[in-house]
This record gives structure tokens, sequence and C-alpha cells, in this order.
């Protein structure tokens, strides 16, 4: 675990633990809380939970601007929640509501806001590549200074839109971050077991991408490579990938029985939660107590029973809205 | 103002045009730019607009296609060439669940407005996996809109209209057209991409029709006219959205109908005409729809076998007369 934050005065540094911990709590409190709902059926569909790879969503979003554009997949809460998106909405979609972020068409997989250039949860695996690499070079054609950052998993990286958007990417020379989140296992096939180089960073060689491995279990290690590699993009408009070692403490879906990996596995990695392992190096700093992360988790418990309030006092879609949002209705569009 | 031009160079035109008007527009393709495109679409527009707007690309239809439809997200308007229908299967992932979803997923909060051209269809004895006739398959799907242009004006006068829509728009060239000369308004302006058009008035019988069929079918219109049957013929334009209301009217007046299509018969997009028209137009049928489609046998290469396989003006004139 990295404790220091190289060039900051302690109480700022203090002050960024703070804020990396809470929302990573956040999301482990919200994500814990959307299996519960799902047992009591208010959430149904396919929910796939980011618990233990919470460190990477916080640390890679706090280095992103406003005016950078994000693509997820379909394991995105903890992306959702990182960039801003209100728990109640993403609750609320995820109970099929009006007042959900993607007004209850998306569901789980799919959160949408594009005030916060949140350009989804993409469900088919590598699908959101493709539209991220667009999304760089209508900047780049722009000369906006946005980056846009891609985030998908090792699966992946087996697809062929991962390796036509890596080629593409590094033609062009397009402002793009690729950030995988190597969780080990596509679905239930192991690393080892799908891919012929397991070093996925290496593969970005091929495509002229300069890339690096980072610990995705360490918040301030994710948040450091993460900026360093987001300027980078931003000042010379090439792309670059980023591998994130990290790993699902939870089951892939609500569906799975998990009979393709073993209990010891995921008890050594739970060892390594991203969580635990900063609270673990806060206390010993000193910059935190008892009190200090009950009044934390109070405040997210406060939170999250608001959004659930959020998306219960929330409405349905009229039937007649049925086929609304299947082509643009308004005249104005800015032609 | 009227002129006579081909096909290829109305789209040439168009593509000209889009790239004069609005800097947000770009062409993106495979051999768009320096070898002016595969059927010679974009020739010169390298030289004329530059590497930045006409781009090159890779042989990879999944990121052309997605990186058009992220880059219309990010506010520009690319013009995306596959080539030819055969080739835009690699890209039917970024069609079917990207394009033509991502503004109901997000429930309205975004528009696409991106078009893709490609190339369709047979005749040019290029075997069984350069001929295929497919956009029915891309009609079925919500969400996006599919335009058939079939002459020249059409080639020239749909793509401006493609370009002001805000939705993601396919529009399909039949290749034996691009050499075809026809007339061209030169004053029309951007087309009415939600009306089907009558190309002949008839009495008697419905020929309807689209695309690379719009010619056997007027030319099979005339050998009708020479026994005495007045056909009309519907040139669809558009798949989707499609314009039924112009199929029943006419229906509605000659109470017979065929429908020429050069996709396989089963599950084509005559099957859809066919239902539509019994859905709607019941009680005015004297005799049941016809279907003029392609045999269901993948391309064959040798000539005699591949105009067997086509619909042809004989077997539209058959499967008419029969009707009477």
């Amino acid at each position: 675990m990295k404790t220091e934050i190289a060039g900051i005065k302690p109480e700022i540094t203090r002050q960024i633990k703070f804020d990396l911990l809470r929302d990573m709590l956040r999301i482990r409190r919200f994500e814990e809380k959307s299996a519960e709902l799902y047992s009591l059926g208010k959430i149904r569909g396919f929910l796939h939970l980011y618990i233990g790879e919470e460190a990477i969503a916080v640390g890679a979003m706090r280095v992103l601007k406003p005016e950078d554009s994000i693509v997820a997949t379909y394991r995105e809460h903890g992306h959702a929640l990182a960039r801003g998106i209100s728990m109640g909405s993403v609750m609320a979609e995820m109970f099929g509501k009006e007042n959900g972020c993607s007004r209850g068409r998306g569901g789980s997989m799919h959160l949408f806001d594009a005030a916060l250039k949140f350009y989804g949860g993409y469900a088919i695996v590598g699908g959101g590549l493709p539209i991220a690499v667009g999304l760089a070079l209508a900047a780049r054609m722009q000369k906006t200074n946005s980056v846009t950052a891609c985030f998908f998993g090792d699966g992946a990286v087996a697809e062929g839109e991962f390796h036509e958007s890596m080629n593409l990417a590094g033609l062009w020379q397009l402002p793009v971050v690729f950030l995988c989140e190597n969780n080990l296992y596509a679905m239930g096939t192991a690393l080892d077991r799908h891919q012929s180089q397991t070093n996925i960073a290496k593969k970005a060689e091929s495509y002229g991408i300069k890339s690096e491995t980072v610990d995705g279990m360490d918040v301030l290690a994710v948040e450091e490579a993460t900026g360093k590699a987001i300027e980078l993009v931003r000042a010379t408009s090439r792309p670059y990938l980023i591998e994130y070692r990290t790993y699902r403490f939870r089951a892939h879906s609500m569906y799975d029985a998990e009979l393709y990996r073993n209990k010891d596995e995921v008890e050594l990695w739970k060892t390594r939660c991203p969580i635990n392992g900063l609270i673990a190096s806060m206390k010993e700093d000193g910059i935190l107590n008892d009190h200090d992360l009950s009044e934390i988790e109070s405040s997210i418990a406060l939170e999250i029973n608001q959004a659930v309030e959020y998306a219960e006092a929330g409405k349905w879609e009229p039937l007649e809205d049925l086929t609304k949002f299947v082509y643009t209705e308004t005249l104005n569009f800015e032609l | 103002m009227n002129s006579q031009i081909t096909y290829r160079e109305a789209i040439r035109l168009s593509l000209r045009e889009a790239l004069q008007n609005d800097a947000r527009v770009f062409l993106m393709g495979e051999d768009v730019g320096r070898y002016g495109g595969a059927y010679a679409c974009s020739k010169g527009l390298l030289d004329e607009f530059g590497p930045d707007r006409v781009r090159d690309t890779p042989l990879s239809e999944s990121v052309i296609v997605g990186a058009g439809i992220g880059a219309a997200l990010g506010g520009m308007r690319p013009i995306v060439e596959v080539m030819t229908v055969n080739f835009s299967l690699l890209a039917l992932d970024q069609v079917v669940n990207n394009a033509a979803t991502l503004r109901h997923m997000s429930g309205g909060q975004f528009s696409i407005p991106l078009v893709v051209r490609m190339a369709t269809g047979g005749g040019r004895q290029l075997a069984a996996q350069h001929s295929h006739s497919l956009e029915c398959w891309y009609a079925h799907i919500p969400g996006i809109k599919v335009l058939t242009p079939a002459t020249v004006n059409d080639a020239r006068w749909m793509l401006p209209a493609a370009l002001k829509d805000p939705d993601p728009v396919f529009i399909f060239e039949h290749a034996m057209l691009y050499p075809m000369e026809g007339d061209l308004d030169q004053l029309q302006g951007p087309a009415d991409i939600s009306k089907a058009a009558l190309r002949r008035e008839g009495s008697d019988i419905t020929l309807i029709t689209y695309g690379g069929s719009l010619f056997k079918t007027l030319e099979a219109a005339d050998i009708l006219s020479k026994d005495g049957i007045r056909a009309e013929v519907i040139d669809l334009r558009i798949l989707r959205p499609l314009d039924t209301e112009t199929i029943i009217e006419s229906v509605s007046r000659t109470h017979r109908a065929v429908i020429i299509d050069e996709g396989w018969r089963t599950g084509s997009f005559a099957a859809e005409i066919s239902a539509q028209i019994m859905e709607k137009a019941f009680d005015q049928l004297d005799y049941p729809v016809a279907r003029v489609c392609s045999e269901e046998v993948p391309m064959p290469y040798a000539k005699h076998l591949e105009d067997a396989a086509l619909p042809q003006p004989e077997r539209i004139v058959k499967a008419s007369r029969e009707m009477f």
C-alpha cells in the first residue's frame, strides 16, 4: 500500500485519503444494498457487483475532468457513483423507475448521464471500446483538450473490437486511455484459460501504445498512475493503456454459482481488500480512528436510505410511452 | 434545372457538398481516400478536403462503425462508408447493440447523427460472399433508418436529408446502379425521406420494389403494357420507417400486388410488405399477393446461374400475368 502522496502537505493527504475511503465505502455499501434488494425482488435482470474493485473507479475518476468522457461496462455502478451520478438515480434505474438515470429503460447494465459525459454501461463485452475511440476522435478533430476514459475487463481483450480499437487509436493517435480492470476472470473463464499472453499491458506494445500494470487493490497507486497517464494522454494526444490487477469478491452476477474458482483464492484476495487496506494504513498513520469511520458509515447509510426512498417513490413510465426514445422526437435538433 | 449524370457522380456531389457545408462532417472508411472509394464515390475528395476529413481506415468494420457512433455522440457528423453490406456483418454488433439502442437505453439523453453508406446486391458474378442483399436485416431494427436510393436524384438528395436527421441512417446503394445515368434535378434540395414514390402510374396491378430491382420492375411494366396490363410501380425508397400508406392506397386501386425484392424469399422484406397488405387491404385483393425474390441459394458465380437466382423482368412479368 502506498502511504505517501508525493509533494502534498500532510493535512491535504489526510483529506484525500478520507475522500478516497469514503468514495470506496459508498460503492461497497451501495452494492451490498443492491444485492439485498435483488433478493427482495426490487431489482431484477442481471446485477453485476463491483465489490473488491472499488479502488479503480474511485482512483481513476478523481483524476478525470468534467470535460472528459467516460465509457464503462455492465459492471458500472461504481463508475457511475464515482463520476457523480446520484445514488438515488442509479437505484431508481435499477428499480426500473422513471426517475432513474436512464428512465428505467436501461437498468443496472445501462447507466447514462449526458451532463456528466458518462456515455454508458455497455453490456456486450468489448462493445464500448469503438465508441470510446470515436469520442476521442471527435475531441481530437474539435481540438478540445478532453480525454476519453474507457473501462473494460480482461474478457474484452479476447474480442476483436479490443484489437481494432487499439490499432485505430494507436494509428490515429487519439486521446483515449484504455483502463483494463483485469479481475482474472472472463465471467467464469480464468485469464490463463482465455489468453495466450496473460500480460495485458504487453499487448498494447504491438499497437505502439504505452502501457503499464498497476495494483488495482491500492487506491493511491491507481490514482497516481492514472493521473500521470491521463495527463500524458492530454499533453500528447496519444493513447495509453493501464492494466489494473484486481479481483471481484462476489460472483460474476446474481446467477453465478462460482464453480470455477476455489474459496481459498477468494479469501486470499479478500485479505487485499482496497478498503480494509486503506483503513489499516490510515489508522497506522494515526489519521483515522473508529469514530471517524463510524461517522463515514452512518453518513453513507443515510445516503443509501434516501436513495432507496427516492427509488421507491419513483413512478413507472406510462405504457403509452413504451415506444418513446427510439427516434429523436424533437424538431429543434441542432442541425 | 436538369442534367444527366451517373449515380456514382450523384453520390460524389452529395459527399462533396456535405463536406463543404458543415465542418463537423467527415468521411471515414476503407479506401475512401487515396483509392477514391471502392466504387469511386469519394474520388478526389481527399485532395480537396485533406486527410483529417477524408479518413482511410484499416479493415476494421466494427471499430469504423463504432467510432462513427462515438464521434457522432461527441458532436461530429460522420459519414461512414463500409464498402459493402457483405463486410458490414463484421460491424453488426455496433449497429444492433449500440447505434440502434443508445438513445432508448439512455432514456432519450443522446441522439446519434451518424450516416453509414454501403453498396449492396448481386448481379456482377461476385459469387456467394460478395452479392448479398441484406438491407432487410437492417430494416428489422428499430432505432435506425434504412434508405435505398434507386434513382440518380435520390442518390444525390437522400444524403443531405440523412445528414439532417438526428438518428443513425443507413444508406444502401445497389452496386449495379453506380454506372447508371439518370436525370438530376440540380436545384431540388434534401429529399423527403418519409415517403415512397410512384415511379409509374397504372390501374391494373401494383408492382412494389426498391433499390436495384426498380429498373427491372420498370422494364417488366413496359412489357406488361404491351399486353394491355397497366402496372403501377412503387419505389419504396425507405425501408424503415416504411411508408405503408402509399402501398395500401395503390393496392386499393389496382387490387393486385407483386413485390420484387432481391433478398432471399424466406423472411424477406417482401414478406413484410405482403403481411402489411394482408393486414390493411385484404378485402381489396382480387388475387393473392405474389413475391419475386432471390432463389434460396448462396449466390452462384456462373452468369446463367446468377441470372436465374436473381429477380428478372421475365419473372416479374410471369408473376403478374398469372393474376389476370
